[in-house]
């Protein structure tokens, strides 16, 4: 029997939203407001108290941002949402919600440069400490768990290595500590694989990358998966002890699946303000109705590239772990069966003394139709060398541990005629040969 | 809060959790006691509860036993359900403090009950009728069967349940979202809430409503106060059901919520809240 539920292509478009009830619009209006007019001062003071729904501030909720929140929650299947300004507000407002001093954090070590900025030199200063691990080895998080821990992290695909995180075992090992798996999937989207549903309790996304797909704004968001029982042995006091900031709320007695949710808006987003702007909320809203026809676009663009780099003499080595010899190609296939994204990995080769590095930078320099840039998830392709930006604040030693070598460069696969991309590949790996003497 | 209340299938007291709405019981203000439908627990009440803890009530939303935060087991039937509400109430009184609940209604409560819940509202206020000043029956019917494939996956633990309760209990409003409480999914919550519950919970509580008979009877001995609020859109217990059993209550109104369906509570919480303000404030 068919529960007619809504199907995930439905909800891109129509997830948390209706047309607008006075006015009839069919977009999303943009509530570009600060503030909201109270009914009375009863309705005023039982919307701070949390004795009703509504929106108070916007750096608490916003119309606009609320139907994104609503889209992303359905699209991943979880209890609630919450928007902010950036991925990286929306990582560092988990970790906010979930612990404080003295706590700790297993992650795995193929993170975003930022991600790895945040746990290595950023949260230390709050108290807060993060071991990182092999995420090919689950055990590895398995023994990095301490009393102290509260979080265990990891990315789907890694970056830039694109290492597959199994997220089941990964998150069986969290859940026999009594800890929540808190995964970014910014690199897999829900269309191609649904974090919660193998067993991770929290998802987030930088929505600045392929849930927006356009480029022109910047967004986050943490899903909850509504599962986790917060209150089994005492670890989450901000979730399941009175919260004096709230008359004394207790957010996993009073909300249960949605604990963590309404903990992030009433604390995170009051106290800490990162909140996305209503525009940028729109421009998502407008990039996430298409998600599943550019991801399509995007993972067939992504084998045409492949199979154009592998047999290309110009370039030393390709990775992605939709090829067959990929370490994680099996785990790959298994859990992204649509695709392993649309990140690859490659190097140039040299014949100069710089090496793969000197390489990338002429084959970086060298393409006309690729964009060089800092960003990821694009419809238009782009191009980076980790090495000297995303990822330049690492030392040797975490540079390794991330999978990151010297001369990788890393391509987001666009949606562009994949033949265009081809020559414009082909013309840049023969500068680049040329310039470093790789072929005369 | 956590209640020691008899039990009605053994000599034993057990613990029940029930929600307070963020306030202590007070013996001076009149009790509110809500309860949930199959499967669920409290928390699908949070949108009215501290409303009311905070507006001059004693508020009680229980995990039925063997539910949610609950000890015990499953209560097997309406009528089983309904003779423990009295234990209950005995259980909060003494817990306030006084021999007796207090204010506008001395000595009574009102029930506030939600599908299952309705059902052993109604059931309770025919049978200890000393006991309530009003019940407000909420997405109900004289009977509910239930569809035999539910049924089924609710008794096998079939996550398909889950996705039928969950579809068929929404209207339009919780199908596309824009819900009350931003940001947050109906679905998703509502499937999260039915899946984390203690096995079988969800099949013991849909075989009661099926097996209930005696909604009929019932309605005609109930002398306290009633509403019955429904949704427009709700396919579990549609409105003209609701009205059936209104009409055989002496002292019952209806009321309907448009574009709503089985969980208005969720769906259209403050329409919700209102309807239950003003009928509660009226008796």
């Amino acid at each position: 029997m068919d529960p007619k539920l809504f199907k995930f292509n439905t909800l891109s478009l129509h997830g948390g939203q209706r047309p607008d009830a006075e006015t009839g619009a069919r977009a999303v209006p943009i509530y570009q407001t600060t503030s909201y007019v109270f009914k009375d001062s009863d309705h005023a003071a039982a919307l701070f108290n949390l004795e009703q729904a509504g929106h108070i501030y916007s750096r608490i909720s916003n119309p606009t941002v609320a139907v994104l929140e609503e889209r992303i929650s359905a699209l991943e299947g979880g209890t609630g949402a919450v928007a902010t300004a950036s991925g990286q507000s929306a990582l560092f407002s988990a970790i906010m919600t979930l612990m404080g001093q003295g706590n700790h954090i297993v992650s795995s070590a193929s993170l975003y440069g930022g991600s790895v900025n945040l746990f290595q030199h950023t949260l230390p200063r709050f108290g807060i400490e993060t071991t990182f691990v092999n995420p090919r080895k689950p055990e590895e998080f398995r023994k990095a768990i301490r009393p102290e821990t509260r979080l265990v992290f990891g990315e789907i695909i890694g970056n830039p290595g694109l290492e597959i995180l199994d997220v089941s075992a990964v998150a069986k090992i969290a859940h026999e500590a009594g800890l929540p798996l808190l995964i970014d999937a910014t690199f897999n989207t829900p269309y191609l694989c649904r974090a919660l549903e193998l067993g991770a309790d929290l998802v987030s996304h930088s929505v600045t990358k392929w849930m927006g797909g356009h480029g022109v704004a910047l967004g986050g968001v943490v899903v909850e998966g509504g599962r986790f029982d917060w209150e089994s042995d005492g670890k989450f006091p901000t979730l399941t002890e009175p919260y004096a900031g709230y008359h004394g709320i207790n957010f996993f007695e009073e909300f249960g699946p949605q604990a963590f949710s309404m903990r992030m808006r009433s604390e995170a987003m009051r106290d800490f303000g990162p909140a996305m702007s209503p525009q940028n909320a729109f421009y998502l809203l407008q990039g996430l109705e298409t998600l599943p026809l550019r991801m399509d676009r995007h993972i067939s663009n992504t084998k045409i590239l492949l199979e154009f780099l592998q047999s290309s003499d110009e370039v030393a080595w390709v990775t992605h772990p939709d090829l067959p010899d990929h370490p994680d190609h099996e785990l790959a296939s298994r859990i992204l069966p649509k695709g392993a994204g649309s990140i690859v990995a490659f190097g140039v080769k040299s014949g100069s003394s710089g090496g793969g590095r000197e390489a990338g930078a002429a084959f970086i320099n060298s393409v006309q139709l690729a964009s060089h840039l800092a960003n990821v998830g694009d419809a238009k392709t782009l191009v980076i060398h980790p090495a000297s930006t995303t990822h330049a604040q690492m030392d040797s030693e975490t540079m390794k541990q991330a999978g990151l070598t010297e001369d990788m460069i890393r391509l987001s696969v666009g949606l562009e005629d994949v033949n265009d991309l081809i020559d414009d590949f082909k013309q840049a790996l023969r500068k680049a040969a040329k310039a470093t003497g790789a072929t005369k | 809060m956590k209640l020691n209340v008899a039990s009605v299938t053994s000599a034993k007291k057990i613990k029940i959790f029930a929600a307070t709405g963020g306030k202590e019981l007070s013996s001076e203000l009149p009790l509110l006691v809500f309860l949930h439908g199959a499967g669920m627990d409290h928390t699908v009440w949070n949108l009215q509860t501290r409303y009311f803890a905070y507006h001059g009530y004693s508020v009680l939303a229980i995990d039925f036993p063997g539910h949610g935060r609950s000890d015990g087991t499953l209560l097997q039937c309406i009528e089983q359900m309904a003779d423990w509400i009295p234990e209950l109430i005995d259980a909060a009184v003494e817990i306030s403090g006084k021999d007796g609940v207090s204010g506008s209604n001395s000595k009574k409560a009102s029930l506030v009950g939600h599908s299952m819940g309705a059902l052993v509202a109604l059931e309770c206020a025919s049978r200890y009728p000393e006991l309530l000043s009003s019940i407000c029956l909420l997405g109900v019917s004289a009977k509910m069967p239930v569809h035999p494939v539910l049924l089924e996956a609710a008794a096998n633990n079939d996550p398909l349940a889950y996705d039928l309760v969950t579809s068929w209990g929404h209207g339009t409003t919780g199908h596309f979202g824009r819900t009350p409480v931003p940001g947050m999914s109906l679905i998703g919550g509502g499937r999260a809430l039915l899946s984390s519950a203690p096995q079988g919970t969800l099949g013991v509580g849909l075989a009661a409503c099926n097996a209930y008979q005696n909604g009929l009877t019932a309605a005609g001995k109930v002398d306290c106060s009633t509403l019955c609020l429904m949704g427009s859109e709700d396919k579990m217990t549609p409105p003209k059901q609701g009205e059936k059993l209104a009409a055989e209550i002496t002292n019952a109104k209806t009321h309907l919520i448009q574009d709503c369906g089985h969980m208005m509570m969720l769906e259209k919480s403050d329409q919700t809240l209102q309807a239950l303000k003003a009928h509660l404030s009226s008796t």
